[in-house]
């Protein structure tokens, strides 16, 4: 190992052992199954707000924005924005209700509202497809970062964060996992933060160089349209905005979260502050995108713009100053793989360990057990697949899970909070056409690389799936009026109506 | 040892998923409470919707925008492109300005709705 790589190990055991550490402590604290479950709902908003952001920065969010941000330029701003407008659309639509709910996962939540299993069955189903489509990042990204830091094999990084992940699930619980998350979005955001203030200080010290490349080239880098601009352009970017605006809501690790809240006005507030947190935190892969053309315009060119937060300091920085910035930036990145991946692999354990293992292997696999090899069935498929298929694009990925959880999850969400009429028939319908239409949009996206005609259309399907699920559950649930559930009306009153109210009636 | 005070048990109200009956009975109580309901609904759907509309009008007219007038992302205020100090920057205070004005409302929202049933008990 050369010395180079020095303070990338060490900023990567930091932070695999403070993670186990934090986990450890919060484990001391943990003593009931409701502490374990949803942290006995006693987390404060700030708490609560700063897991969410450890939580939902990921990989993509840490690494991969400054690196397209560098390539491609303004168009992909789009992407932190509307990670970011997602929670405003959900705090609108779904934060309190869902909450008063009381459902802790989205097929809790079909259940409930819909009193059906098989719309249950569905949306478990949804849960894990969507959750592993977004962990199989992760995993990939940890082993570029380990390439790039370290020089360590690609498998490494993988499974080093599948092991942390594991043992902190496996014996912490939600409330453990809290402190840990929130402890995770400090990192992230110092691990930029300071970083990119110093980078703009020595930026402001070179007497403020201007961006590489010539005029033209600059005017089409700051056009926040995707490709040429042109009509194809803004219905690309449009249909991105529709994929990220509504689906944060629709995605597994963001629902759990809600239920640690104690009631529908906290969780609004705990909304609030995650819009401010990501917010601040969002800012910052712009500035690494910029000084990246000014600086580091060869890792465009070489196809390496994923590693510029990675590289940058060292590029613009010599000596000890560099070795410690490049080392919190990595241990930044590896806390970006660790949490994201942790609150995904609990939303899957949940719903294979009640879903899957408890009822088909009962009374062998129960409650905890269940559990406990849902979690390592929830992180050992997408390890696997990240090992043996190393070439899939991070962000698109990503950017690809959002599409299937805007035109599922979301119509799901929203019509059952806001509409009376809704049957498990329509639920299901709009479901299944959500998930084919944007599902056969991942298929094409993963095993095709043309762009031509009208295979735009699948390129960013979300503008024609998102209405399509939205009209099929529409009209299904007016087809089928005989099957909206008896309790609708006391379901929604439950869902809307405040607290104290609720309160009020249980004194009487 | 003696001295010290009993154990006391606080608990919250119960938020398990099914709920039981006596929380559900809030929306079957009268017909009063019915309308009270629908009018909290229909004020929370009008909140939701407008601060929706402002978003879309806002950021979500911003691609509109550039691809009407291509010249903008030409335009560089402060030495900084536009798109990047609108996009990269101006846009995340907006969001929780649009946030806090959402608590805000939809707060005062609850508080008429519990104004009105406890008015009329």
């Amino acid at each position: 190992m050369s010395l180079e790589a020095l303070p990338g190990v060490i900023a990567v055991s930091l932070v695999a052992v403070a993670t186990l550490v934090i986990g450890s402590w919060g484990l001391k604290l943990s003593r009931t199954t409701s502490d374990f479950f949803v942290a006995s709902r006693s987390v404060n908003p700030q708490l609560n707000a700063s897991a969410i952001g450890g939580e939902y920065l990921s990989a993509a969010s840490f690494l991969g924005v400054a690196g397209l941000l560098l390539t491609f330029g303004a168009e992909m701003l789009w992407y932190p924005i509307g990670w970011t407008a997602g929670y405003l659309v959900l705090l609108a639509l779904v934060a309190a209700p869902l909450r008063r709910s009381g459902a802790y996962t989205l097929p809790d939540f079909a259940e409930a509202r819909l009193g059906s299993r098989s719309a249950r069955a569905a949306c478990s189903l949804l849960v894990v497809v969507i959750a592993w489509l977004y962990l199989l990042p992760q995993f990939q990204g940890a082993g570029l970062t380990l390439r790039s830091a370290v020089g360590a094999p690609t498998w490494v990084g993988p499974l080093i964060v599948g092991v942390v992940v594991l043992a902190n699930i496996g014996s912490g619980g939600m409330r453990s996992i809290t402190f840990v998350q929130a402890f995770q979005y400090w990192l992230k955001l110092t691990a930029l933060l300071l970083p990119a203030a110093i980078l703009l200080a020595v930026w402001f010290g070179d007497g403020t160089p201007p961006a590489a490349g010539a005029a033209a080239d600059l005017a089409e880098w700051s056009r926040p349209l995707a490709g040429d601009g042109g009509g194809r352009g803004l219905y690309l970017t449009y249909s991105l905005i529709l994929a990220t605006f509504l689906g944060t809501m629709g995605l597994p690790h963001v629902v759990v979260r809600f239920y640690t809240n104690p009631d529908g006005p906290a969780a609004r507030r705990t909304t609030l502050v995650v819009l401010g947190l990501l917010g601040l935190f969002y800012v910052l892969p712009p500035v690494y995108g910029a000084l990246g053309r000014v600086y580091a315009d060869e890792l465009a060119r070489t196809g390496r713009s994923d590693a510029l937060v990675l590289e940058l300091p060292r590029l613009m920085v010599s000596g000890p100053v560099g070795d410690v910035l490049t080392g919190l930036v990595t241990a930044g990145a590896f806390a970006a793989f660790l949490s994201t991946s942790s609150g995904l692999s609990i939303a899957v354990a949940g719903v294979l360990g009640q879903d899957v293992f408890d009822r088909w292997f009962s009374p062998r696999l129960h409650g905890v057990s269940a559990f406990r090899v849902g979690a390592v069935v929830a992180v050992v498929v997408p390890l696997v697949v990240a090992l043996a298929l190393p070439n899939l694009g991070v962000a698109r990925a990503v950017g690809l899970a959002f599409a299937v959880a805007a035109s599922t999850f979301c119509p799901l969400l929203v019509l059952g909070i806001w509409w009376r009429r809704l049957t498990d028939a329509g639920a299901v319908a709009g479901l299944l056409v959500g998930f084919v239409g944007s599902g056969s949009a991942v298929l094409w996206a993963m095993t095709s690389r043309s762009t031509g005609g009208w295979a735009v259309l699948l390129e960013q399907p979300a503008a024609w799936t998102v209405p399509l699920t939205f009209l099929t559950m529409v009209t299904v649930s007016l087809l089928t009026p005989d099957r909206v559930p008896a309790h609708t009306r006391a379901f929604l009153a439950r869902l809307h109506a405040p607290e104290t109210l609720l309160l009020d009636r249980s004194s009487l | 040892m003696s001295d010290q005070p009993p154990r006391v048990r606080v608990t919250g109200p119960s938020r398990r998923p099914q709920g039981g009956q006596r929380r559900v009975d809030l929306g079957v109580e009268s017909p009063l409470s019915e309308v009270y309901l629908d009018s909290l609904l229909a004020a929370q759907l009008r909140l939701a919707g407008r601060i929706l509309l402002v978003l879309g009008l806002t950021v979500g007219s911003l691609p509109l925008v550039f691809f009407v007038v291509p010249d903008l992302a030409e335009v560089t205020p402060l030495g900084i492109p536009l798109s990047w100090l609108l996009l990269g920057f101006g846009v995340y205070p907006l969001l929780v300005l649009l946030g806090w004005r959402f608590v805000v409302s939809a707060e005062r929202n609850e508080r008429d709705f519990v104004d009105l049933t406890r008015g009329t008990r």
